[in-house]
């Protein structure tokens, strides 16, 4: 059975490694639903977040497999009920429609969300939230023409305790030095 | 001697030498070409220290180093050009990341302003090797050589081995940079063998001795560990019958009374059978290839099974176990050993003795001991046996030869069987049989080829030729892609389609354009004469066998099938 699941990935900052990772998803004929890549809170690691939609026992051993890559630090899998996480969307319109309806205003109220920016021409609005959010806030405001709207990859935070990345590999380091 | 500490100033290709040195390598196969000619050019230099074969296709040069780090135990070296040189080396790379075979490949790339532009002979080939290497890394700044060098090796060798490839640019061959070496002893990113867990280790133990009816099956992991030994000083405590993986072959005697021959797709009767009869499954050094295991679904279901491994990924991947031991088997190996009682399966002999009787009649005994007919493999392999007394070095090519090699082959020395598994790559055994000869000059080395396989890497002949190599060639002639008729024959109706080799070259005349000793056999009484003729030869000799074109292998476990679902080719007579 399908199920989603947010893989966590931290590695090296090295080149072509997404290119080794994303390989071990295509030779499975995996479609990833999103994914993001930044600098973690270690300096130099690099951590991934990638949610694919599989059975338990294929992520199971395609975290495996990922780890084994040699830049690849530490890989887990999590499930929906064990992260919290969101998304980030942007969207463009034009001034004009604020201007022209009361609702506008209401609709981002609403919505949590917050202009960023109002030109002569143009106006910015952010949301954070789960993808179901972004997307209704989107819904809501295509009568009113969105220019652009832009969605990140999903940024999570386990819930469980897990190892931190800088404990272990403190523990490596100390275990090298023996 | 060179002091590898000190920084020096040199090329980038004299670094990349240098560093080989450093890390103790004293062979290279490869093939020059446009952008690699600066590395061959200061090679020169290094005649005396680096010993580079010119093979006759990239392809040879990879095969080669294969079977050089199979046979020796050391990691194999080869360089190729950028483009088509490097794409050459490709199936190679593939083979060794599907066996677990330590090689560094070397290619040479375009410079570095012109990387990314389409020019000539620009090839991807980071991106292109990177689902088939274990590490590869394109270097442009020539004082990253040593670096990159020393973790290559470690990458290649440590853990569970496999193809690491750095691919250089032209310039960074050419620049100079500073020069000194360091071993590479470790990588944060990667921990090649853990510690064992000594709960894991007492838990196997407890399973162990509990025990009335277990089986050991090892892989190579016990060659790729160098622990021969220690698997030799468990079963022997134990008493636990043992069979071997296709590549684990020549791990154990075969005339050790406790080994019980081969398990998988053509293995033998009493061990497939076994395995889904045993309460306690010991899998060492070994992966469930799905040529082991057959029907997974109905795989040892009725066993416990404790696997030793060293990759994480393959636990639980194939086949759920109960207990695993991650890490090294030399170091877990003994660890269980300590724990267990000393054991006496001696009640399971009766079932081994009943199974190899039973093979012996159906399978066996026809097919070695024919009253009429052509040669079969089977004799050819039975008699090679008893002319080099089992010490020779064994490399087959893929197909029918292969399988029957593997069944009928014995050996008491361990790294004496060569073959391409998890990739059954067809052109692997003249190559890496050239490989093999020149890791162990001391040792016979005779490949055992199809008339196929033969025909996709028959170019490796001239690099005999060339390095003077005694390497013994049988061709096994049966006039067909025998494993693949054998299938068409079994599964396909009798419907042969593209697999008859009825334009066969003469192929003692095409030996004898190499100037290489040849002769054809295809009488069962001179059989024996001309296989003492080729082994005894001081120099490379070719036997041509021709055989009975229509030959199979028994017994198989058909696709789909259980390991104890096997046909043994008697059904309809
Ligand atoms: C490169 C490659 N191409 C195709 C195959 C498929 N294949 C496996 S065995 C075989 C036939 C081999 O024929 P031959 O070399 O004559 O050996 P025989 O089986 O007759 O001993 C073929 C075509 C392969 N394993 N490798
Ligand atoms: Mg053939």
């Amino acid at each position: 059975m399908n199920e989603e699941y947010t893989i966590t990935i931290f590695s090296e900052n090295s080149i072509g490694l997404l290119n080794r990772i994303s390989i071990n998803f295509t030779k499975r004929k995996l479609n990833i639903d999103s994914l993001i890549v930044s600098e973690s809170a270690i300096p130099g690691v690099f951590k991934f977040i990638i949610v694919v939609c599989c059975p338990q026992n294929t992520v199971e051993i395609l975290v495996k497999q990922l780890e084994k890559q040699i830049d690849v630090i530490r890989a887990f899998y999590l499930k929906k009920e064990d992260i919290l996480y969101q998304e980030l969307a942007l969207y463009k319109l034009a001034t004009e429609s604020l201007l022209e309806s009361n609702e506008m205003e209401t609709i981002i109220r609403q919505h949590n969300a917050r202009i960023l920016e109002i030109t002569k021409e143009h106006i910015i609005i952010e949301k954070t939230g789960h993808k179901s959010e972004t997307q209704e806030l989107f819904e809501k405001l295509k009568p009113y023409e969105v220019k652009q709207f832009v969605r990140t990859g999903r940024v999570a935070i386990t819930r469980p305790d897990i190892e931190l990345l800088s404990e272990y590999l403190k523990g490596l380091e100390q275990e090298h030095r023996k | 001697m060179q002091d590898h500490t000190k920084s020096q100033k040199v090329t980038g290709s004299e670094a990349l030498l240098l560093s080989l040195i450093a890390a103790n390598v004293d062979t290279i196969f490869g093939y020059p070409g446009g952008a690699i000619m600066p590395l061959y050019d200061k090679l020169l230099n290094f005649s005396n220290r680096l010993r580079h074969i010119l093979t006759r296709h990239e392809q040879g040069a990879i095969h080669a180093a294969q079977g050089y780090a199979r046979s020796t135990g050391k990691t194999g070296v080869c360089f190729a050009t950028s483009g088509p040189g490097a794409t050459n080396l490709i199936t190679g790379i593939a083979d060794a990341m599907a066996d677990s075979t330590p090689v560094v490949c070397f290619t040479a790339q375009v410079g570095s302003m012109l990387l990314g532009t389409d020019a000539f002979q620009e090839t991807d080939v980071v991106g292109v090797s990177m689902p088939i290497t274990k590490w590869n890394y394109q270097i442009t700044n020539p004082n990253e050589i040593p670096a990159i060098i020393a973790k290559a090796f470690y990458i290649a060798s440590n853990g569970r081995p496999g193809p690491v490839l750095i691919d250089i640019t032209k310039d960074a061959l050419i620049k100079d940079c500073d020069y000194s070496y360091t071993p590479c002893n470790y990588i944060r990113s990667y921990v090649p063998s853990p510690a064992i867990k000594e709960e894991k280790v007492k838990w196997a133990a407890d399973i162990i001795n509990a025990a009335k009816k277990p089986m050991i099956v090892f892989g190579q992991g016990v060659i790729l560990g160098h622990a021969e030994k220690e698997l030799l000083e468990f079963v022997e405590k134990s008493g636990i019958p043992c069979a071997s993986t296709m590549l684990g072959l020549s791990a154990m005697p075969n005339n050790h009374p406790l080994y019980k021959g081969m398990v998988g797709m053509h293995g033998n009767v009493g061990p497939n059978r076994m395995s889904n009869q045993c309460d306690l499954l010991i899998a060492i050094g070994m992966r469930f290839d799905d040529r082991v295991t057959g029907d997974v679904a109905r795989y040892a279901k009725q066993a416990k099974i404790i696997h030793l491994e060293i990759d994480k990924a393959e636990i639980n991947k194939i086949v759920k176990v109960d207990v695993w031991v991650r890490g090294d088997v030399k170091e877990s190996l003994p660890m269980i050993t300590k724990l267990i009682n000393k054991g006496d399966h001696s009640d399971m002999e009766p079932f081994f003795a009943e199974c190899e009787a039973e093979e012996m009649r159906r399978v066996i005994n026809p097919l070695l001991n024919p009253k009429e007919g052509k040669i079969t493999m089977g004799e050819v392999i039975d008699t090679l046996n008893k002319v080099s007394a089992e010490q020779a070095i064994v490399v087959t090519d893929v197909g029918q030869q292969q399988m029957i090699s593997a069944r009928y082959a014995r050996f008491q020395n361990s790294r004496s069987f060569l073959s391409s598994g998890g990739l059954g790559t067809m052109g692997f055994g003249l190559p890496a049989a050239v490989g093999a000869q020149i890791g162990c000059p001391n040792r016979k080395v005779v490949a055992i080829l199809g008339d196929g396989g033969f025909q996709m890497t028959m170019q490796e002949l001239g690099t005999i030729i060339q390095e003077k190599l005694p390497v013994k060639v049988i061709i096994m002639n049966n006039s067909y892609l025998g494993n693949v008729r054998q299938w068409q024959e079994l599964f396909f109706n009798h419907r042969y389609s593209s697999v008859a080799m009825n334009s066969n070259p003469d192929f003692v005349r095409l030996a004898s354009a190499y100037n290489i000793d040849a002769e054809m056999v295809n009488k069962r009484e001179d059989l024996k004469s001309a296989i003492e003729r080729m082994y005894n030869s001081e120099s490379a000799y070719i036997l041509e066998v021709q055989l009975e074109e229509e030959g199979n292998v028994f017994p198989i476990v058909p696709l789909g099938k259980a390991t104890d679902e096997m046909l043994y080719g008697d059904e309809n007579k």
